[in-house]
């Protein structure tokens, strides 16, 4: 059998795959080829071009360069439908299904099985039984979909897409709302599609997820393939530093510890014990003083926005307790957190910060008028003055104040957001990720002000995948994988090798 | 009990607490006279409202049926009354306007993303300034066509008539249902009104089938303009104003939800005969205006509306399915 496979072509190939968006190469000479029966994952972080590949192969968009074959045939997907028509399924994480109609109908819908010229029900519900009792799922296919958990939701797309003759089926990310015993049910799933010699590219950032399901691993990084391996031949450290680009060197940090022995002995600013929420993340302990940096890094998806959200009260926690000047309070909103001095700049700063039709000045004073209520009216005179100081204070490239904030570059609309947070003068800051997608200039300012704002004394949460970047300005470093806090690390002990090795759970 | 069945049965409920209460108080009610009346008296607009059923399920709306049915009216009074067409090839000329007029409004709605709210309201006014312009006045239709559908009854035993408006309006109906559950197309409106974006994805043809929801509204609408021109033997340009208002509130009141994917032609039915029965009794009754009709139409879309919202939320589904997913999960993994 297995000879078999190697003197076949392989199912799916990608040669020299090459995609461009204004201003940026998403994909770049990327090959990647599939066996049948293989379960092959593709790992990466953020824009490494995992989505980009497979919107490719399924003619969500079109390429730019390089040739995919199906079985040996170049083919050029046009649509999603078009790709399905050749044999090549996805299911995404949000279920693309018809939460209102039954579950026999979300598999048959548009091709129902006829009679007489009309709808066979009976055959469309018969049938749908059957697909999924292979699965060993046995469910009423009567039912509304939406009265079904993700899981099994997520196994109706599949069984939908398994059926219309697939050879090819992409799982993205299908695993990111489920519990471990949903997991479970899932892999049993994919494992018996391997059986059918059906090859199934996965998107998980789950390490343990890899290693459990996977035969090979396709390491992407910045639109470029890294390599490729045998997941029994890959330890995790090296994956881990094939996803984030870092050789293991010894450096080790520069920000000078005086700053955190001065502040041990006092009561920390935030101190939260055994933070959870069901689903999100489980529990963990923090305390961050006055004039501390404290660093949050791990995977994609290993809960670091999670814990900021948690933190600013965008979710709530459910169990665990708060403590701000070490007197017991809760965080259940984020105009509770703000009105402890907290504040908080969000990850995506085009969806969740700027407004990018307003001007420097109007995106700046935001925060603050909010905070004020707007009866309370910011004189122009008094807003003219906010908006100058911060453009100087934190030397944002702009002519005027007056500028809309769309026609500054990403540095600049980052300096803006962090603007908004500092003359509301918040005593905490969790920063999400403030310099993904800026240029190096700009990088290095950000961390400048970042560290002149933590020896200002305020208390600093810094979310980065950049593990030069947290090295370099955190005090502590707070670790996570898969939704857990795994390791804290102090001192002489935050550099990127160690972090490396806490991410990777050796 | 499936969830998605309650709206169903809550507008059953409805409508038999009225007509037991309406029985109660009027013998009557038990007579096939008033099965018959019933009938033809709410056929017109009923048609118009099985065709907005279709535009709702799939997350649409339609405000232009009241005026396409006044401009069928002057049309067709016009053609047979005063130009003297033939009423047959008129029907087919104006049925024939009415669907390519629908179907713009649904390429509109699909090809130049305008919201249709808004493609329909255009409509309106559209369809309402034509038959303006056609004839400012009623013009009455003396044709020996028109007389003799108005011949073709059957009498029921104990005098009650079965009329062919009557008639053509249980066909709309059962062709309505048949159209709704036994096609394709008609599962690809559910679809499309559950999730839009999912159907493209799941290879749902969106564009072919809003054009085709849109015109079978208006074709409808139009049919029920040649429906209300049989009985009432005129056109008028100033008839069905605000009646799509009713409409949309009686495919509410039947049961399919305004935020689309759920609802029922059947229910549709039920709710207009609902209406109908409220609006009969208020006459027959005499101590109370007519216009308390809208009061209940007023009371009885609150009453739906907030049920929809109860199941659309988490928890209601909860409430209503009895506890069972879990089970149902548990079992099966």
């Amino acid at each position: 059998m297995t000879t078999n496979l190697q003197q076949m072509p392989p199912l799916l190939e990608v040669r020299g795959l090459t995609k461009m968006f204004p201003a940026t190469i998403a994909l770049s000479e990327v090959d990647f080829s599939l066996r049948a029966g293989d379960v092959h994952v593709l790992v990466g972080e953020n824009g490494a071009g995992k989505s980009t590949l497979i919107k490719l192969i399924t003619g969500v968009h079109r390429k730019d360069g390089g040739t995919i074959l199906l079985e040996g045939k170049e083919i050029d997907p046009r649509s999603p439908r078009h790709a399905q028509e050749l044999g090549i399924s996805t299911v995404y994480q949000e279920v693309n299904l018809i939460p209102t109609l039954s579950v026999a109908e979300n598999i048959f819908l548009g091709r129902q099985p006829m009679r007489w010229g009309m709808i066979n029900m009976r055959a469309v519900e018969r049938q749908a039984k059957q697909l999924l009792q292979d699965f060993n799922v046995d469910i009423d296919v009567t039912r509304n979909l939406s009265s079904y958990s993700v899981a099994i939701q997520q196994i109706v797309a599949i069984v939908r897409g398994v059926s219309l003759s697939v050879k090819v089926l992409i799982l993205d990310e299908p695993t990111s709302s489920l519990d471990h015993q949903e997991v479970e049910m899932l892999f049993s799933v994919i494992r018996s599609l391997q059986e059918r010699g059906i090859g199934i590219i996965l998107i998980t950032h789950f390490l343990d997820q890899v290693y459990a399901i996977a035969n090979r691993v396709t390491v992407l990084r910045n639109g470029k393939k890294i390599n490729e391996h045998l997941i029994s031949e890959l330890p995790r450290v090296q994956l881990i530093t094939e996803m984030l680009g870092k050789e293991l060197t010894q450096d080790t940090h520069s920000r000078d510890d005086t700053s955190t022995s001065k502040n041990t002995n006092r009561v920390p600013f935030l101190k939260v014990n055994g933070f959870a929420r069901k689903g999100t993340i489980e529990p963990f302990d923090l305390e961050i003083r006055q004039g501390e940096i404290v660093g949050l890094a791990g995977l994609l998806g290993s809960g670091r926005t999670e814990v900021a959200h948690l933190i600013f009260g965008i979710k709530q926690n459910d169990s665990g307790e708060a403590y701000v000047h070490g007197k017991p309070t809760t965080i259940k909103s984020p105009r509770q957190a703000i009105r402890h001095g907290f504040g908080l700049c969000p990850e995506d700063r085009k969806v969740e910060g700027i407004i990018g039709d307003l001007s420097v000045r109007e995106n700046i004073i935001l925060a603050l008028q909010a905070k004020m209520g707007w009866f309370n009216y910011l004189s122009r005179q008094k807003q003219n003055e906010l908006a100058n100081d911060m453009i100087k204070a934190l030397s944002i490239a702009t002519p005027n104040a007056e500028k809309p904030v769309k026609e500054l570059s990403g540095g600049n609309q980052q300096k803006v957001i962090l603007a908004r947070w500092l003359i509301s003068n918040p005593d905490f800051l969790i920063l999400d990720e403030p310099t993904r997608g800026i240029d190096v200039g700009a990088h290095a300012e950000i961390i400048q002000i970042i560290k002149r704002l933590a020896d200002e004394g305020k208390a600093m949460l810094i979310i980065s995948s950049e593990l030069a970047e947290i090295v370099a300005y955190s005090d502590r470093v707070m670790i996570l994988r898969d939704r857990k806090k795994v390791r804290e690390l102090e001192g002489d002990d935050v550099n990127e090798n160690t972090i490396m090795h806490a991410i990777a759970a050796d | 009990m499936k969830s998605r069945f309650i709206p169903l049965l809550m507008t059953f409920i409805v409508f038999a607490a009225m007509y037991l209460f309406a029985y109660s108080r009027f013998s009557s009610f038990g007579s096939m006279r008033i099965v018959g009346n019933l009938l033809r008296d709410n056929a017109y607009w009923g048609i118009a409202a099985i065709g907005m059923t279709f535009v709702i399920i799939s997350g649409g709306i339609d405000l232009s049926v009241g005026s396409v049915i006044a401009f069928t009216g002057v049309f067709c009074a016009l053609m047979i009354g005063r130009n003297g067409w033939d009423p047959i090839p008129t029907f087919i000329v104006m049925l024939t306007i009415g669907t390519f007029f629908g179907a713009t409004m649904g390429m509109l709605i699909h090809y130049f993303k305008i919201p249709p709210f808004i493609a329909t309201l255009s409509g309106l006014f559209l369809a309402r300034g034509m038959a303006y312009v056609l004839s400012t006045e009623s013009i009455r239709i003396d044709h020996p066509f028109y007389e003799s559908v108005s011949k073709l009854v059957y009498i029921f035993p104990d005098k009650g008539r079965f009329t062919f408006v009557a008639g053509a309006f249980l066909l709309v109906l059962f062709i309505g249902i048949f159209v709704a559950h036994f096609t394709r197309f008609g599962r690809n409106v559910y679809a499309m009104g559950g999730n839009p974006d999912a159907a493209l994805l799941l290879g749902v043809p969106t564009g072919r089938t809003t054009v085709m929801i849109y015109a079978l509204s208006s074709f409808l609408a139009t049919f029920a303009g040649i429906v209300l021109s049989l009985s009432k033997q005129s056109g008028d340009s100033t008839i069905a104003v605000g009646l799509e208002l009713d409409v949309i509130a009686a495919v509410v009141i039947g049961g399919t939800l305004l935020t689309g994917g759920v609802g029922y032609v059947i229910g549709t039915f039920i709710a207009v005969m609902t209406l109908g029965t409220i609006q009969t009794y208020l006459t027959l009754d005499g101590s109370l205006t007519p216009w308390w009709i809208k009061i209940v139409i007023g009371v009885l879309l609150f009453g739906f509306v907030g049920l929809q919202k109860l199941l659309s939320s988490r928890q209601g589904l909860r409430l209503f399915s009895f506890g069972r997913d879990r089970k149902e999960l548990q079992q099966s993994a």
